[in-house]
């Protein structure tokens, strides 16, 4: 592996290190400023459970973060992760609570823009909704938690201290539940950028287990973050944790139990299968900001005690923090990408071919998508994003999703049918007798367009079609990316 | 398991607010003594009072010693020892008052035993609510309130008598010392109220605190 690598990691690491040093507060600012638990002690329990939830669970919040932009070279995902420390670094000198998952996105946005990829609007409507949706989820949860803690406290007459030694214990638990759940969320923000370039190999131990490239890239994030929590984390709960996080420890724990239980909501992948299980509309797996997650849960506590002592600016802060943190961040990342690009002449786009097929068209006819303007575009390759997309609007006036579209299906993307494949790398009963019949009948086939391969593999409606049973359509995208991946013969995300 | 040694010291709190009741009651039967003119006995009780005292002051030290060093409690530990010293405090007094009774012998018009019975019982039972706030205030934040209600009220009929009995002894034709004697018994005895209320005050403060 190339040492420059590293180089342009360190960015990202950066990033991380800088998360676990704010994030520290939320997480046992409470235990530790009311001295309740000692800090090394939090520092290795919110080390250890933050590096295990990036490399178990952060896979659900980093696949939202790649769809809204697909940073494909190295040292494009460097400049991002650059810009977004930058732009934090400079809105926590201004007190403005800014968060990592807000900057995050403004940064690859402005590589998009820079690059001349288009936006998943469907990503980003679901992330910022998200951001507007969690402090209000926590909000409920802090005041329902805090009312039901309250009345058992009162009901069940239990002696002071007996109440110290359970929420000593409980601070331990549900901080340790807040800092897995908070690496499994956040790990996106650090190492999501780097997710589709990743620059590791899959590692085999014992031909049993294997721990793919991207694993690699969560746990280092992880341990990142784990290093900003131990060397940092105690000087940031001394500042800030004497005036918002000055709570009794029996609050905090409610507080750290809200937050946490919120980041969790939107990070788990088991929590997704259950409710769509039960035929329930899933929660998106969205990077959020845990600080105000918590600064939510604040707020609900505050509610169930006093109403009246709530200070609302804080709404209004938030609300500033959400406009600001990913515009200014955005904006940095294009202005260091023309630097990053033309002065220090490093790939911050690894170029995909375009080419609009037949097929393509009638994709986009049966999406209602204008098509007649654009035929003299048919069979003609373009290699830079910019000008597939200058000359797409050059002819209409496609809004962002259509172009979205247009560019989703005209990616070449090579792939070829080896029916041996799929009994070596698909395990047992994953596809039924008659789909893996149907692959084999493919046997030696070759596709350019992703959407010339799924017409072919997934022609059966019956198996293949999504048809609104949210489990099942979930379980059929998932079979789909499995197969893709399996036949592509370049995969996208090893380009460099 | 892990509550074994929180469990230890629950024990031991309560034990010292049992002292504080215990004293509260041997300084009763200590004054009735003495206006009985049952000398030995007072001396008796006052014996058994000033080693109360001594045994609760040790036994605070411990808990205090124990909540400092095992860091328990620690957004309500100043709390809860302020109040332990507070009624440390009113417990002192009550020793310190029947030593005097002991030391000075002072001389009590026979139509005021009545309410010098009286003053006594309404302090202490000024002494004994505080306590019962205090143990409330551990267990069942929501009782506190009651208690202090009924220290308020304890500490009212305490001002009246020790008026009643001012009054009384100041219309007299007795020497101005004897009078003056007597009011400062009876101010001595008042302040055991005072000082209960005073504890009451605190403790009011700190159950609004326990769910901040």
């Amino acid at each position: 592996m190339d040492i420059s690598v590293w180089f342009f990691i360190s960015s990202g690491l950066f990033l991380g290190w800088s998360l676990g040093a704010n994030n520290a507060v939320s997480l046992f600012g409470t235990a530790v400023t009311s001295k309740m638990i000692k800090f090394k002690k939090a520092a290795i329990i919110a080390g250890v459970f933050v590096v295990l939830g990036s490399f178990i669970s952060g896979a659900g919040t980093t696949a939202t973060l790649t769809n809204l932009g697909g940073i494909n070279a190295i040292a494009g995902s460097f400049t991002v992760a650059l810009a977004v420390a930058i732009s934090i670094t400079g809105m926590t000198r201004a007190s403005l609570p800014v968060s990592t998952s807000q900057a995050v996105v403004g940064a690859i946005i402005g590589w998009n823009i820079f690059t001349g990829s288009p936006t998943d609007i469907n990503s980003l409507t679901k992330i910022v909704s998200s951001w507007v949706v969690s402090p209000v989820i926590a909000g409920i949860f802090g005041f329902l938690i805090f009312k039901i803690v309250k009345n058992t406290v009162l009901k069940w007459k239990i002696h002071m201290l007996e109440i110290d030694s359970y929420t000593r214990t409980g601070l331990i638990i549900v901080g340790a539940m807040a800092s897995y759940s908070m690496g499994a969320n956040n790990i996106a923000n650090v190492m999501g950028m780097f997710a589709p370039a990743s620059p590791f190999n899959e590692i085999k131990i014992l031909d049993y287990y294997s721990i793919s490239g991207i694993q690699q890239l969560f746990l280092l994030g992880g341990l990142a973050i784990a290093v900003g929590i131990f060397t940092y984390g105690n000087k940031v709960m001394k500042t800030v944790g004497t005036d918002l996080y000055k709570i009794s420890p029996i609050t905090g724990f409610v507080i750290v139990l809200a937050g946490a239980l919120v980041l969790w909501l939107f990070t788990s992948q088991s929590l997704e299968i259950l409710l769509l299980e039960n035929g329930l509309p899933s929660i998106p797996l969205v990077p959020l900001s845990a600080t105000q997650s918590f600064i939510g849960a604040v707020i609900g506590v505050g509610l169930a005690k006093d109403p009246q002592s709530i200070n609302f600016r804080v709404f209004g802060k938030i609300g500033i923090g959400w406009v600001v943190a990913p515009i200014t961040a955005g904006i940095l990342a294009y202005v260091l990408l023309f630097f990053v690009q033309n002065v220090f002449e490093q790939k911050v786009i690894q170029q995909v071919p375009y080419e609009i097929s037949k097929s393509v068209i009638e994709q986009l006819e049966q999406d209602g998508i204008e098509t007649e303007k654009i035929s003299d575009l048919v069979n003609k390759r373009f290699l830079q994003n910019k000008i597939f997309r200058y000359e797409l609007l050059k002819r209409y006036p496609y809004n962002t999703e259509q172009l979205y579209s247009i560019f989703h299906y005209a990616i070449i993307d090579s792939f070829k049918i080896d029916s041996m494949l799929v009994l070596k790398s698909l395990s047992d009963n994953l596809l039924a007798y008659d789909q893996i019949e149907e692959i084999k009948r493919l046997h030696g086939k070759s596709f350019s367009h992703k959407i010339d391969f799924e017409t072919a593999v997934f022609y059966d409606k019956n198996q293949w079609e999504l048809n609104g049973n949210l489990l099942r359509d979930k379980n059929i995208s998932d079979k789909k990316i499995l197969i893709q991946n399996i036949f592509r013969v370049t995969p996208l995300s090893k380009a460099k | 398991m892990f509550l074994k040694k929180t469990k230890k010291l629950e024990t031991q709190i309560d034990e010292y607010l049992d002292l504080v009741i215990k004293g509260g009651l041997i300084f009763k039967l200590g004054i009735k003594c003495y206006l009985d003119n049952q000398i030995e006995s007072f001396e008796d009780h006052l014996k058994d009072l000033r080693k109360v005292e001594e045994t609760a002051d040790d036994l605070r030290r411990n808990i205090e010693i124990k909540l400092y060093t095992r860091t328990l409690i620690p957004e309500s530990r100043g709390d809860v020892l302020g109040l332990m010293e507070s009624c440390d405090k009113v417990l002192n007094i009550t020793a310190e008052t029947l030593l005097e009774f002991s030391v000075e012998i002072p001389k009590l018009l026979p139509e005021l035993k009545n309410d010098f019975l009286d003053i006594a019982e309404s302090s202490i039972s000024c002494l004994e609510n505080t306590v019962s706030g205090i143990r409330a205030y551990f267990r069942n934040v929501d009782a506190v309130r009651d208690y202090v209600t009924k220290v308020q009220f304890y500490k009212k009929e305490t001002n009246k008598t020790a008026e009643r009995i001012k009054r009384t002894v100041f219309r007299t034709d007795n020497e101005l010392s004897f009078k003056i004697h007597t009011r400062y018994f009876t101010f001595h005895i008042e302040r055991i109220a005072e000082e209960s209320e005073d504890v009451c005050d605190k403790l009011s403060i700190a159950t609004i605190k326990r769910f901040e």
